[in-house]
């Protein structure tokens, strides 16, 4: 259910050759070097700020902000957006805080979106890859054809699937449970497929036949021979599912209606919707924020160079 | 596309297999791709609030959608946001993507410009919401130090739009820089030495070596950057939900509203199919246009 504006594009290249060795960068001082430099520095800076200014103002105490609205630093340093957030203050004391008081436990939150991502990155890669095995090595009878079937599926956007699914999903008896937020997006993308059938169409298929000659079956060649042999690929292709799960809004935002099923993309909506009357909590509204973004920062930590690598044309093209 | 392996004998036909191996993804597709698309298009012909079997009425969606102001102000703000969206966030990119190329191609810098892709759009709402508080934010906090005055971004009407759109241009720029870069990695380097043979500056380099090699990658860029920015949504539902009045109304905006603030699914989808066939006639014409399909390369 990506609603992104573009997930179908990236490609994610069978780990990209030997980039290692960089052409050797003109080193010499120019005016237009420096030039560049300059918008290159304000362009990184303004991408980053805002993940600063998140944390600058999730430490404050709200009460403080609106006389310190031009510090740098935090303001009267506090740990309350946090307590908030995750429900470690009393009623009351929330809101001489200056939050809604009323409950909330992001805690419950986090763990919906870890479960949603987990079950739509676990299903989606594995029985995608088994449709991709069927594309690229099984011998059967309009193999193409119902390949070029799937494809077709990349034209319809998104979004003009999401009002039928959920009445679908609600005849299924599954609004407003997790399983319903996941399922349509847990058994294949087409993109998946698509990608995943480049790779294994890359493998070479000596090895293959040569596990096929000592009698191994094909379904054993699978699970043992072409899935550890594309673990590189398999892994790009879960970290970006795991990361346009769990920032999908509008789908989750459709099923659920309870803490029960909230996800954090949707709990955010509705802790913003709660300003209590002396104006809103910002500080808790940013530590909420941060809450919500920095599982995806730290996976991005360790991943960037796979993802960063990951983002071009060439499966497509 | 089509590799066709000649047959070389035994244990040649694995239909059965293959059946079972498809079968997950398939019902995934049919189920929760196929099916949803026709019955989407059934839908658009009938009344249904979701509690009763929908009831087929013919034309009368369409026919009110035609009559229907709101809707076509939600189509003319939708339209005008992507013009604002994907100029910014076209031209930033490519300034971006070829700054990279130019000065060092190491990972960090494509990462830092990434980052803000990472997190989904209602955290850039929120925060973007926070910094352009009409009192505490600090971006209007430095529009007053500098002596101007304070911009209402995300509560006047002439502002909304343009607004959104840049929250949009910041969390999405630096993916549609990344693409163009991996674009432009396919472009010889034997090029740009010639050209700095024939003494060519770098802003002519750019544009009769760079544009014209990088085409079919910008009109697949354009492409899928254009659908995806006509779907806009989830900015709009956290920072403004469609005001100051309707001037941030957007089109799928309304379509939400339409079908879960006042249950007319029938009405809503037959949006959802008019919207379906912008974006498909706006693929169409870009493919034709651009022609993507050819490269000047060769």
């Amino acid at each position: 259910m990506a609603l992104d504006t573009a997930p179908p594009a990236t490609t994610v290249g069978p780990a990209p050759p030997a980039r290692t060795v960089e052409p050797p960068e003109p080193r010499h001082f120019s005016f237009g070097r420096a030039l560049a430099w300059t918008f290159m520095v304000i362009v990184i800076v303004l991408s980053l700020f805002p993940f600063y200014w998140m944390l600058r103002t999730a430490l404050s105490s709200n009460n403080a902000l609106y006389a310190g609205s031009d510090s740098l630093l935090p303001v009267q340093p506090s740990w309350g957006g946090f307590q908030r957030v995750f429900g470690l203050q009393t009623g009351q004391e929330a809101i001489d805080a200056g939050g809604a008081g009323q409950p909330i436990n992001f805690w419950r939150y986090l763990f919906n979106s870890v479960v949603v991502s987990t079950l739509v990155t676990a299903g989606q890669v594995f029985f995608s890859a088994m449709a991709a095995y069927a594309f690229a090595r099984l011998e059967w009878k309009h193999r193409e054809k119902w390949f070029a079937f799937f494809l077709a599926g990349l034209m319809i956007p998104a979004i003009f699937t999401l009002l039928p699914n959920f009445v679908l999903i609600k005849q299924l008896g599954l609004v407003d449970t997790l399983l319903g937020i996941a399922l349509p997006s847990m058994l294949m993308t087409p993109f998946a497929v698509f990608f995943l059938r480049q790779f294994f169409l890359g493998i070479s298929k000596e090895v293959e036949e040569a596990a096929l000659i000592d009698g191994a079956s094909k379904v054993r060649v699978f699970f043992r021979l072409i899935l550890p042999m594309s673990t590189a690929p398999i892994a790009t292709l879960g970290i970006l599912t795991y990361i346009s799960t769990w920032n999908e809004y509008f789908w989750a935002l459709m099923v659920s209606y309870t803490d029960k099923s909230r996800v954090l993309t949707v709990a955010l909506g509705v802790f913003k919707s709660q300003t209590p009357q002396t104006g809103p909590d910002w500080a808790g509204l940013m530590a909420a924020t941060l809450v919500a973004a920095l599982p995806m920062l730290l996976l991005f930590m360790v991943f960037a160079k796979r993802i960063v690598n990951s983002i071009g044309f060439s499966g497509i093209k | 596309m089509a590799t066709t392996t000649a047959p070389t004998g035994r244990r040649r036909d694995d239909t059965r297999l293959a059946l079972l191996f498809i079968l997950p993804a398939l019902i995934g597709f049919v189920v929760f791709m196929v099916w949803p698309t026709v019955r989407g298009i059934y839908l658009s012909f009938t009344k249904f609030n979701l509690l009763t079997p929908p009831e087929f009425n013919g034309l009368d969606n369409y026919i009110r959608m035609v009559q229907d102001p709101v809707f076509w102000n939600s189509l003319r703000v939708t339209v005008y946001y992507v013009i604002v969206n994907i100029a910014l966030q076209t031209i930033l990119a490519l300034v971006i993507a070829v700054m990279m190329q130019r000065l060092t191609r190491r990972t960090w810098l494509r990462g830092a410009v990434l980052t803000p892709y990472l997190v989904s759009n209602v955290v850039a709402a929120m925060v973007f919401l926070w910094i352009l508080d009409y009192q505490l934010g600090i971006g209007n906090t430095l529009i007053a130090a500098i002596g101007l005055d304070r911009i209402a971004f995300l509560s006047s009407e002439a502002w909304v739009i343009p607004t959104i759109a840049l929250i949009n241009v910041w969390r999405h720029v630096g993916y549609t820089a990344l693409l163009i870069f991996a674009g432009l990695q396919t472009i010889p380097e034997t090029m740009y030495e010639a050209g700095r043979m024939d003494g060519a500056s770098e802003p002519r380099m750019f544009r009769s070596i760079t544009v014209p090699l990088l085409r079919p990658v910008l009109a697949l860029v354009l492409i899928i950057t254009v659908v995806g920015s006509f779907q806009v949504f989830d900015t709009v539902a956290v920072t403004t939900r469609g005001g100051p009045v309707d001037s941030s109304r957007v089109l799928q905006y309304y379509i939400y509203d339409v079908a879960f603030g006042r249950f007319q699914f029938g009405y809503a989808s037959a949006m959802s199919v008019a919207l379906l066939l912008v974006l498909v006639v706006i693929t169409f014409i870009q493919y034709r246009v651009t022609r993507a399909e050819t490269s000047d390369l060769n």
